[in-house]
């Protein structure tokens, strides 16, 4: 049977095909008067000219990129190897805290006690006491690099926030899930590997993303220590010239470094709203 | 010989109430048993203490002539031998049907992942499921669900297996698809105990329905004798307010 759609689908079309066009137009509009008050606000204050010399100046930028650059990849390698150990971390202070065997109460108490220290405390008052705090013990097989050091210090503080972002997950998991796996005569600790674990995961997944790209971001404030990462690499620049366009530069690739993964996060995000839409859970 | 399944006296309470007074009975290899009642009669606390997910006061659990309430044994070994199925599937959602069959049988009975598909992709083709074993639960229907989470209990050849009002989230035609399934079991010679309203399945795959009353076997019978003949009074006004709601 061939269909043909009626007047009221047609003018419903056109209708709808109208409200996204005003919307699409709003849009342009609203962004164009809002960049030109911004512009005139801003290129209109008196020291703009000033402030632009100061923080975008062009030559600065271009003399400091590679030295920048350079610090950067310490970042980079920082980042990765604090995620990692994180991660694992997290898992582990997670599984304790949730854990409900007596035999494991001791490390329950730490592992309580260890979270709301870490994420209490600011992080650069740990970079202090451990940077500075743990070579002044002068222990010889401890390392004192500020490096290695550093990154001990992010992964202090972000294991207690991924823990707790972990537990979240685990605590979120239906208990008749648990029950249901119990019943099949599955252990504590194949129902906690097999069915409690992959499905918390799933549900923390984008705070999780979340609180890796805060890391990434505060990998910067190893410089304190004297490490020479990019915001380090960017201040010997800025010393020396009295301008601020390397801190620029080294934030700019700062942004460019977390934008991937917060992007990721988003996509993330709406692909798990869009399957609760088309469970009905809403 | 010696039932399969005995209960002596079993006591339970939940704080001050009790739920299950003194209660007794037993349950031969292949017999099928359905308890009726109200909700809060204690029909699901009954097969929650048979599988130990609840913990009983007082009497005795013999599976096979073992006291599986004894403070020695190991539940997880007594619920490998137990199937249970629940009102709300709770099948595992980040699992495809073929993996929520094979978890058990994989990890609790040691079998080969292999071993273990074959043996579960049989028993899907045979309840004509075999096309959803690499889905996930979401995309079924709640009749294919429930099917699903019975022959999850199924594959591991439990000694007995446990239906707890399992089709109550299910419309009529849903229901159906679920007894029928039961139906087979009963064919193939599976022992069980079913928790219901539906008084279909107490017609259709009952040796013998038991109907409880504030945590007591009130009435015993075979389902004709039962429903259309009660003696006590409180399984008359049980069954009067069924009929009632057009439901017997």
């Amino acid at each position: 049977m061939s269909y043909s759609p009626s007047a009221l689908r047609i003018a419903r079309e056109a209708a709808r095909r109208r409200a996204s066009l005003r919307s699409t137009f709003i849009a342009a509009l609203s962004t164009i008067v809002i960049g030109a008050v911004l512009t005139i606000v801003v290129t209109g204050a008196p020291g703009f000219a000033r402030v632009r010399e100061s923080f975008f100046n062009a030559h600065y930028a271009r003399t400091a990129l590679p030295h920048v650059f350079t610090g950067l990849w310490l970042n980079l390698r920082v980042m990765i190897i604090a995620e990692i150990f994180v991660l694992i971390f997290g898992l582990l202070i997670a599984l304790a805290r949730t854990s409900k065997s007596p035999v494991l109460y001791p490390l329950r108490l730490i592992a309580t006690i260890y979270t709301d220290f870490f994420r209490g405390l600011p992080l650069l008052l740990v970079l202090f006491l451990v940077g500075f705090g743990i070579p002044g013990l002068q222990i010889s097989w401890i390392p004192n690099s500020a490096v290695i050091l550093g990154t001990v210090s992010l992964i202090l503080t972000y294991s207690a926030y991924v823990a707790e972002v972990i537990r979240a997950g685990i605590e979120a998991v239906n208990p008749a899930q648990r029950m249901a796996a119990r019943a099949l005569g599955l252990t504590q600790a194949q129902t906690q590997r097999h069915v409690v674990l992959p499905q918390a995961l799933r549900k923390v997944t984008p705070p999780l993303l979340n609180d890796l790209v805060s890391l990434q971001k505060d990998s910067g404030l190893i410089s304190v220590l004297g490490a020479i990462d990019a915001i380090r690499a960017a201040g010997i620049e800025t010393a020396q010239s009295f301008n601020f366009t390397p801190y620029l530069v080294a934030g700019g690739l700062f942004v460019l470094l977390t934008i991937p993964l917060t992007r990721f996060t988003d996509w993330l995000t709406r692909k798990q709203d869009r399957a609760r839409v088309q469970q009905g859970q809403w | 010989m010696s039932p399969l399944l005995e209960i002596k006296d079993l006591r339970k309470s939940y704080g001050t109430e009790l739920v299950l007074r003194d209660l007794s009975l037993t349950l031969a290899e292949h017999q099928v048993k359905v308890l009726i009642g109200a909700s809060g009669s204690g029909k699901s606390t009954l097969l929650r203490c048979i599988n130990l997910l609840e913990g009983i006061d007082d009497g005795q659990i013999l599976l096979a002539g073992q006291d599986i309430t004894d403070i020695d044994v190991d539940p997880d070994l007594v619920r490998a031998q137990v199937g249970s199925v629940f009102q709300a599937f709770n099948l595992f959602p980040h699992l495809s049907v073929l993996e929520n069959i094979t978890l058990a049988p994989r990890y609790v009975h040691n079998k080969s992942r292999s071993d273990a598909e074959a043996e579960a992709l049989d028993l899907l083709s045979r309840f004509g499921l075999a096309d959803k074993a690499n889905q996930y639960p979401d995309l079924l229907s709640g009749g294919q669900q429930q099917r699903v989470a019975i022959l999850r209990a199924v594959i591991n050849r439990p000694k007995v297996l446990l239906l707890d009002e399992v089709t109550s989230a299910l419309d009529p035609i849903l229901i159906a698809e679920v007894l029928a399934l039961i139906t087979e079991l009963k064919a193939d010679g599976m022992t069980m105990m079913i928790a219901t309203h539906e008084m279909g399945f107490a017609r259709q795959v009952a040796d013998e329905v038991l109907f409880l009353h504030q945590g007591s076997i009130c009435e015993v019978g075979t389902p004709s004798q039962l429903l259309e003949n009660p003696t006590t009074p409180e399984c008359q006004d049980f069954l009067g307010a069924l009929r009632k709601a057009g439901r017997l």
